[in-house]
C-alpha cells in the first residue's frame, strides 16, 4: 500500500513538470475539458433532476405533520442537494463515466506501447497524458456540480408541481428560508477534491497497467472502485472540517 | 555511433542480459537476433532508455546515456526514431497528426512547413494522400510504414526497430526491410533492428549480433552467417529443412 502511495505521489510530481511546449498542452487541456464537462452533462442532468424530485417527495412524506411547516421540504431539499447529492452522487457517477474512460484510455496506450513511443520522443508522458486530465477534472467537476445543484432543485420544483404533497409556493418559500452561503463553499470544495481524486487515481491505475486487454479492464475497475471509496472518505473529512 | 558496454539487466532473480558489449555504426543495418526470451527486446529497451540497465554503459556518439537524467536525455531522444512491433501509432490522431506530433512539441516550424514535412515523410514510405486516415483504417503494413514516417519526421540520427515484420506477409516484410535499409543508407542513420525474421537477416543484415541465453553468442555479417560453425546460431538460423537445404546450396 505504501509503495503504491509513493508511486502515486511520484507520478503526480512528474505530471506537473514544466511542459515541453505550452500550446500543445493547452490544446490537450481544452480537449479534456470538453470530454469531461460537455461529455458528462447529459448523465449529470438526468440524475440530478430525478434525485432532486425523489428527495423532495420523500422529505414531504417523512415530515408530514401539522406541527412542521410544509415549506421545510424546500429547505431540507436545497441543503441536501447542495451539500451531499450534487457533489457526492454526481462525483460517484463521474467516477464511473470519466474515471473508467481515463483508466482504460491510458491503460490501452500503455499496453500498445504508445506511452513508450511518447517517452522515446522525449515527451514527459505523465505530463502530457495526466496533467490535462487532472486540470480538466478540477475545473469541470465543480461546473457540473453547480449545474447539478440547479437541476436538482428544479427537479424538486417539478415534483411539487406534479403532486399535491407540497405546493410550489411552499417549496419556493422553503428554498429562500435560512440559506447559508457556506453550503455552496462546501459543495465547491468537495467537487474540486472529488475531481482531483477521480482523475488522478484513475490515471494512476491506467498508467501502471501491464499485460493486455484483461488488465486494462481490471485497471479501469480498480480506478473506479478506489476513487469511489476515496470520494466517500474525502466527503466525510471535508464535511467534518467545514461544517 | 552507439556503443554498449558490459550491459546487465536483471528483473527480480531473473538475469536477462549478461554482460553484452557491442558497437553499432552509422549507415549500417545492425540486427539483434535470437530466440524468444533471449533478451533482444530487453536489450533494445535498455539502449533507448525504456529500461535502466542494472550495470553497464550506453554511449551515443561519446555521450553516456546511462548517466543522464530525463532532462539531459531529451536532446538525444530528439535524435531517436523508433518503430515499434505494433507500430504504436496514437489512435486518437490521424496519420498526419501522428507524424506532426513530435514536430509540434520540439520544433518552431510553421503549419505549412510541418504539413510539407509530413507529406515528404509519407511520400518517402509510399503512402501519399493517406494524411487524413486514422490508424484503425490502415492495414498492418501501412501502420508500419506510418510508424517509419513518424520515426523519420525529426530526421533522426538513430533508428530503432522492434520486430518490424511480425504479423506481415513475406512481400510486405521485404518492402519494410528495403525501406529501412534505404533510409539507413540515404541518411547515414545508425539503425538497430531486433528481429527473428531470417529474410531480414539474410537480406539487410550488415552487422548481426546473435543473443543466446542473455549473452552475445556470435557477431558478424549476413555473408558470414551462412558459413559459421557456431552450433546454437546454426540451430537458430537453419531450424527448418527448407533453410538447411538452402544452406547446402550456398
Amino acid at each position: 500500500m505504501f509503495t503504491s502511495f509513493g508511486r502515486y505521489i511520484l507520478l503526480l510530481r512528474l505530471s506537473f513538470r514544466k511542459p515541453e511546449k505550452f500550446t500543445v498542452y493547452w490544446a490537450e487541456v481544452m480537449r479534456e475539458m470538453v470530454s469531461v464537462g460537455i461529455g458528462s452533462l447529459g448523465i449529470i442532468s438526468i440524475i440530478s433532476i430525478f434525485i432532486g424530485a425523489a428527495t423532495t417527495i420523500q422529505i414531504a412524506f417523512q415530515l408530514a405533520s401539522p406541527l412542521i411547516p410544509r415549506s421545510i421540504a424546500g429547505s431540507i431539499g436545497r441543503d441536501t442537494t447542495i451539500l451531499e447529492f450534487s457533489p457526492t452522487i454526481s462525483s460517484l457517477v463521474l467516477a464511473g463515466r470519466v474515471g473508467s474512460s481515463i483508466a482504460s484510455q491510458i491503460g490501452t496506450m500503455r499496453v500498445t506501447e504508445q506511452i513508450d513511443a511518447l517517452e522515446i520522443m522525449g515527451v514527459n508522458a505523465p505530463g502530457y497524458l495526466i496533467a490535462p486530465k487532472i486540470i480538466a477534472g478540477v475545473t469541470m467537476v465543480p461546473v457540473l456540480v453547480i449545474v447539478s445543484i440547479f437541476l436538482g432543485i428544479g427537479g424538486g420544483y417539478l415534483a411539487c408541481f406534479s403532486s399535491s404533497d407540497v405546493s410550489t409556493s411552499d417549496y419556493i418559500t422553503g428554498l429562500r428560508d435560512g440559506f447559508d452561503p457556506l453550503t455552496i463553499q462546501v459543495a465547491l470544495v468537495k467537487s474540486i477534491v472529488f475531481g482531483f481524486i477521480i482523475t488522478s487515481i484513475c490515471a494512476y491505475q491506467g498508467f501502471y497497467t501491464s499485460g493486455g486487454a484483461l488488465e486494462v479492464g481490471q485497471s479501469a475497475t480498480k480506478g473506479v472502485v478506489y476513487s469511489c471509496v476515496m470520494i466517500l472518505f474525502a466527503d466525510l473529512v471535508i464535511t467534518r472540517l467545514m461544517l | 555511433m552507439i556503443e554498449i558496454k558490459d550491459i546487465y539487466k536483471t528483473f527480480g532473480d531473473n538475469e536477462v542480459l549478461k554482460g553484452i558489449t557491442a558497437d553499432f555504426k552509422p549507415g549500417k543495418n545492425n540486427l539483434i537476433i535470437g530466440g524468444s526470451g533471449s533478451g533482444k527486446t530487453t536489450l533494445l529497451k535498455c539502449i533507448v532508455g525504456l529500461h535502466a540497465p542494472t550495470k553497464g554503459q550506453i554511449i551515443f556518439d561519446g555521450e553516456n546515456f546511462t548517466e543522464m537524467d530525463f532532462e539531459q536525455r531529451v536532446p538525444i531522444r530528439k535524435q531517436i526514431g523508433m518503430l515499434f512491433q505494433n507500430s504504436a501509432l496514437f489512435d486518437s490522431m490521424t496519420v498526419e497528426e501522428n507524424i506532426i506530433f513530435p514536430l509540434n512539441l520540439f520544433t518552431t516550424m510553421s503549419k505549412e512547413e510541418k504539413r510539407d514535412r509530413a507529406n515528404f515523410c509519407l511520400e518517402r514510405v509510399n503512402l501519399k494522400d493517406k494524411n487524413k486516415l486514422f490508424p484503425s483504417e490502415l492495414s498492418g503494413g501501412m501502420k508500419k510504414r506510418v510508424g517509419i514516417a513518424r520515426a523519420i519526421s525529426m530526421e533522426p540520427k538513430y533508428l530503432f526497430v522492434d520486430e518490424p515484420n511480425s504479423g506481415l506477409d513475406p512481400q510486405t516484410s521485404i518492402v519494410i526491410d528495403d525501406l529501412i535499409s534505404e533510409l539507413t543508407l540515404e541518411y547515414k542513420i545508425t539503425t538497430v533492428m531486433v528481429t527473428h525474421d531470417m529474410n531480414s537477416v539474410m537480406g539487410i543484415g550488415d552487422h548481426i549480433i546473435f543473443l543466446y541465453q542473455g549473452k552475445k553468442w556470435w557477431e558478424g555479417s549476413n555473408k558470414e552467417i551462412a558459413h559459421t560453425d557456431n552450433k546454437e546460431l546454426n540451430d537458430f538460423v537453419f531450424a527448418s529443412k527448407f533453410t538447411q537445404a538452402a544452406r547446402e546450396k550456398l
